[in-house]
């Protein structure tokens, strides 16, 4: 399947991570936070320029016996860097 | 990629949020390549629940520390960043 074309040849995940600029993502961060946005660039390290980016933290908050998720949604209008 | 991104950034104001959760807003005075932040005027975001640095004007803010840069809404050309990251890209 050798193809000519190395130029546009996905080879890894950075590839395929190429194939969604300037579309919404979903990104997964620590701390239990999300972001969906849209990818506007990206680098190796995985720095990220999102847009339109809404940023969801997941708490936990314990009432005695119950277990209640809270979902507190922040919203930063336009660009976002990590 | 980003360095370079930030280089022109400078001169805009820009909100810093440190993975401590304090957010600081200031004008970006410059950036190094392990994109450690120095900015002028600042402010804390949320005052009364970070008040040790009320008097703080300028500051050195070193990389590994920041979660977000937020970004002037008139950041800079989106054309502009999807080209260069399509050449950063490729070649892993």
């Amino acid at each position: 399947m050798a193809s000519a074309e190395e130029e546009i040849a996905v080879k890894e995940p950075l590839d395929l991570i190429r194939l969604s600029l300037d579309e919404r993502i979903y990104v997964k961060l620590r701390s239990d936070r999300e972001l969906r946005g849209k990818l506007h660039a990206y680098d190796q390290h995985l720095n990220m320029i999102l847009g339109d980016v809404e940023e969801v933290v997941t708490t936990v908050e314990i009432d005695d016996e119950t277990y209640e998720e809270i979902v507190r949604v922040s919203s930063f209008a336009f660009f976002s860097n990590s | 990629l980003f360095f370079s991104y930030f280089k022109e950034l400078v001169g805009k104001e820009v909100t810093v949020e440190l993975k401590n959760d304090l957010a600081i807003r200031g004008t970006l005075h410059s950036v190094d390549q392990y994109l450690n932040i120095k900015l002028e005027n600042t402010r804390v975001v949320d005052q009364d629940k970070y008040p040790h640095m009320l008097s703080v004007r300028n500051c050195f803010i070193r990389g590994s520390v920041v979660r977000y840069v937020l970004l002037p809404q008139d950041g800079v050309d989106i054309d502009i960043l999807h080209d260069a990251t399509r050449r950063e890209a490729r070649g892993g």
